[in-house]
């Protein structure tokens, strides 16, 4: 337990976050047929790390080309911080009359949904940091899990002859039209989460055809 | 908790029955438990005797395959698009699944778990009754009613001929009829306002008495035997043949040849004692055995749905096979098959335009490229195409592209759907960079040949193969008039091209065994198509560039045209000619038997007669590589 004692010394961490930590020991390498892998994505009140909030987080996991509806995460966050720009995309209001929770909450749930899955998410960074930021505020660790992020993936998945003139932002949209996945439900959380993890299932098929994935390969950003 | 997949799932189901049948909250239960499956194309879902899943299914996106696996051959018995069922008989008894189910393409399925289902749906007689009835008819789709009674019943034909052989004839329903104080003019203009062939007699209760067919009209008015005026009852046929309802194709061709006859009446009990419900003609006889060109493409240009067009192209890919197995001569396989894809295409944009809300904005033409372009598609292989349409002033480009964009959309989407699988580089027409104006692409065109580069050889086998498949032909002529224009320029362009026709060696090693895969998963598989059908097209392409010869597009042919032009060398483009037929021929056949395209080849299943036969098939790829060596200066240019 010299894990533990060390931690004490620094800060006293709440069991959850514990919990969430322990679950990065002893993980096997896995194959990617077999590995767990959560597509997640989250609604903000706009893009700034610092000032903006987290209003709700989508989540589905899913080993091999399976997603149980069933085992899907959607929480709605309650923030004092509002932007009527916004609500517009997401259509989340302050006041509406979905079942809220509050950050902590959000996180404790969303850790022990998340456990030491790989994270999949549509330019990854941007709800890495937000996430990382609330966290942080919560007096929490940052995120411990690898990231795979969909944008970057599909520019790699691209034919050699289109390499030159590939976009740099490619919008969860622009991916839907070129692979053919129907946008229902998008700009919910959970709704862009599954669209996500199809997308990234349909990448991976595409990439799997041309050569024998590694891991490297997916992870490198 | 709110859960706003398991609502969209709902939404998507409630379009579908049994689901419309349900309330929304039974829906919503069901539609959480849901689990969502990517397929790529190929994957299965169950097999033949394997145990059954605790779900059955529905189709999301894309299509499923289910069929009947007996021994070597596959039949398939269905394919279910958006919306259908599968995998129902867990829901009906306990047994080992008796079809297997694989994607045909790349789909989407939700898996509804069968206990879940059942404990919500259990006192609703009408979703039970619709379950049951979907069950029987997917089981037993292709067959006759009499079937249908025996759901347990696992009679399974042999081959997929049997399979149309014991199908239900589609006959005319309501057939036109007239009555027996009818004179001969009456009835013959009643035939011609319905553009119909034949006429039958009915007596009061409409009862079949006779039948006139142009050919009595023919034998005994326009000769004078009878006049014009005279009743019906002089000229018809009488009594007529008879079949009942539910009379099989078989059945119904047999009572024709038998009795020489044209027509088939089909009464309520089978007899001349009864209703007249319809006439089955010979035609309707070869529309549903589907295995004649001719009927094949009638079907295709009368197709109304991407749905029929698939049907047909797959009556196409029986008759191939049937070809094949009869030896017919491999150039006419390939003028029927790639009259039959042409056909496909053609019609699958026609459907296309009439979904766009405008007509299109300037002409255009569709161009197939590669192997579709060189009309030597044998089997379903990738689709390969470009869009070239009319110049427009610039302001109006943006706009115009979109619009032919969509189109495209539309059309490489039902090709897919056909089964022409999506080009994995993306060479297709949707794509942006391939659909673009005349001036666009004679732009383009002059670059790859004045400013030859890598990607400029690997884009050339595919493009300079063209061929107009549909829309305005001045635009493709005035497109290739540039082509043959700026060739005369330059001679590097061919050295490009001549490099990437030699690069792979004659296909046999230093010891004469044959050059095999090092790695991947077709490790010690022979590549047919890389190593001995890729360097005679590029090699004939070249030759035929170098030549200026226009509109030859056949590899074959463009061998023979060669043979014509060079006397001296007419042997070898023979041979080449020879060469390349025979191995589309052994693709083809390796594809037929593997159910893919046939490019790789396990040399093991050979027989010696068949591996000496690759074999002296190669000889001609050394002797026209040496060709393209000297002829285009190569031996300093690699």
């Amino acid at each position: 337990m010299i894990f533990k004692w060390f931690n004490k010394s620094k800060k006293e961490y709440p069991a959850f976050w514990m919990d969430y930590i322990n679950s990065f020991k002893n993980v096997n390498k896995n194959s990617i047929e077999d590995t767990r892998f959560v597509a997640f994505d989250t609604e903000t009140t706009g893009f700034d790390r610092k000032k903006d909030r987290i209003l709700s987080i989508g989540a589905v996991s899913f080993v091999g080309k399976s997603i149980q509806v069933n085992n899907s995460l959607e929480l709605y966050l309650q923030q004092e911080i509002f932007n009527p720009e916004t609500v517009k995309i997401h259509g989340l209001m302050k006041k509406g009359s979905l079942e809220k929770v509050t950050e902590l909450e959000a996180i404790k749930i969303f850790l022990d949904y998340i456990k030491n899955a790989d994270l999949i998410a549509h330019h990854a960074n941007f709800d890495k940091t937000m996430m990382n930021e609330m966290l942080s505020r919560n007096g929490l660790g940052k995120l411990k899990n690898r990231f795979i992020d969909t944008g970057y993936l599909f520019n790699k998945s691209k034919h050699i002859i289109y390499r030159e003139n590939l976009k740099e932002h490619y919008t969860l949209d622009d991916l839907c039209n070129e692979l053919n996945v129907p946008k229902v439900d998008r700009h919910t959380a959970n709704g862009d989460a599954l669209i996500t993890a199809i997308v990234f299932l349909k990448i991976l098929s595409r990439l799997d055809k041309r050569k024998n994935l590694e891991w490297d390969y997916l992870l490198k950003s | 908790m709110k859960n706003s997949i398991a609502e969209r799932v709902g939404d998507f189901l409630k379009r579908y029955p049994p689901f419309n049948m349900l309330s929304n909250k039974t829906l919503l239960q069901i539609a959480t438990e849901v689990t969502i499956t990517y397929l790529e194309k190929g994957d299965t879902i169950f097999k033949k005797d394997d145990t059954w899943h605790n779900s059955f299914y529905i189709v999301r996106d894309g299509a499923i395959n289910l069929y009947y696996n007996n021994g070597d051959t596959k039949d398939i018995m269905n394919i279910h698009d958006t919306g259908d069922l599968f995998g129902l008989r867990p829901l009906i008894t306990k047994e080992p699944y008796k079809l297997t189910a694989t994607a045909n393409e790349e789909s989407i399925v939700y898996e509804i778990p069968i206990n879940i289902f059942q404990s919500v749906t259990d006192n609703n007689t009408k979703v039970q009754k619709y379950l049951i009835t979907a069950f029987a008819s997917n089981a037993f789709d292709p067959y006759t009613e009499e079937e249908t009674g025996k759901i347990f019943v696992d009679y399974l034909p042999n081959t997929s001929q049997d399979m149309v052989n014991f199908q239900t004839a589609n006959y005319t329903k309501s057939p036109i009829t007239c009555s027996m104080e009818s004179s001969l003019k009456e009835a013959a203009k009643k035939m011609s306002i319905h553009k119909i062939g034949c006429i039958v007699v009915v007596d009061d209760e409409k009862k079949p008495v006779g039948i006139i067919t142009n050919s009595d009209i023919k034998n005994k008015i326009a000769t004078g035997l009878f006049p014009i005026e005279t009743p019906v009852t002089n000229i018809m046929s009488s009594p007529v043949i008879t079949g009942k309802k539910g009379l099989t194709i078989a059945d119904g061709q047999l009572q024709m040849i038998k009795r020489s006859i044209g027509h088939l009446c089909i009464t309520k009990d089978g007899t001349v004692n009864s209703k007249l419900i319809g006439v089955l003609t010979h035609h309707d006889v070869l529309v549903n055995l589907g295995n004649n060109p001719t009927v094949i493409l009638k079907e295709i240009k009368r197709a109304k749905r991407t749905k029929k067009l698939r049907e047909a192209r797959l009556k196409g890919s029986a008759l191939l096979k049937s070809y094949i197995e009869q030896n017919i001569p491999i150039t006419h396989i390939i003028n029927v098959i790639s009259q039959i894809n042409d056909a496909v295409t053609i019609r699958a944009i026609e459907l296309a335009l009439k979904k766009m809300p405008t007509t299109p904005p300037v002409p255009f033409s569709w161009l197939a490229l590669g192997s579709q372009g060189r009309e030597e598609q044998l089997l379903f292989t990738d689709q390969d195409n470009a869009l070239v349409f009319d110049d427009v002033p610039e302001e109006q480009y943006e706009e115009t592209q979109t619009y032919f964009l969509k189109l495209a959309k539309l059309v490489t989407k039902s090709l897919n759907k056909i089964g022409f699988e999506y080009c994995e580089a993306d060479m297709m027409a949707s794509n942006p960079e391939w659909c673009k104006s005349l001036t666009e692409w004679k732009t383009q065109f002059t670059n790859w040949i004045l400013k030859p580069d890598e990607k400029a050889v690997l884009l050339s086998s595919i493009f300079f193969d063209y061929n107009r498949v549909y829309g305005d032909k001045q635009l493709v002529d005035d497109l290739t008039d540039t082509i043959f224009t700026t060739l005369e320029k330059t001679t590097l362009f061919y050295r490009f091209l001549g490099r990437d026709a030699i690069k792979s060696p004659t296909p046999l090693g230093f010891f004469k065994q044959f050059l095999v895969e090092q790695n991947g998963e077709q490790k010690e598989l022979f590549n047919i198509k890389n190593r001995a059908l890729m360097p005679l097209i590029d090699a004939a392409r070249l030759l035929i560039l170098s030549k200026h010869i226009r509109d030859v597009n056949n590899t074959s042919e463009r061998f023979e045209k060669l043979a014509e032009l060079e006397p001296n060398n007419k042997e070898l483009y023979e041979s080449c000619s020879y060469a390349f037929k025979a191995l589309s021929k052994f693709k083809t056949k390796q594809g037929l038997l593997g159910g893919n395209s046939g490019k790789f080849i396990d040399l093991e299943t050979l027989t010696k007669e068949e591996k000496l036969k690759l074999r002296r098939c190669f000889k001609p790829i050394q002797k026209i590589q040496e060709i393209l060596k000297i002829r285009f200066d190569l031996k300093n240019f690699m």
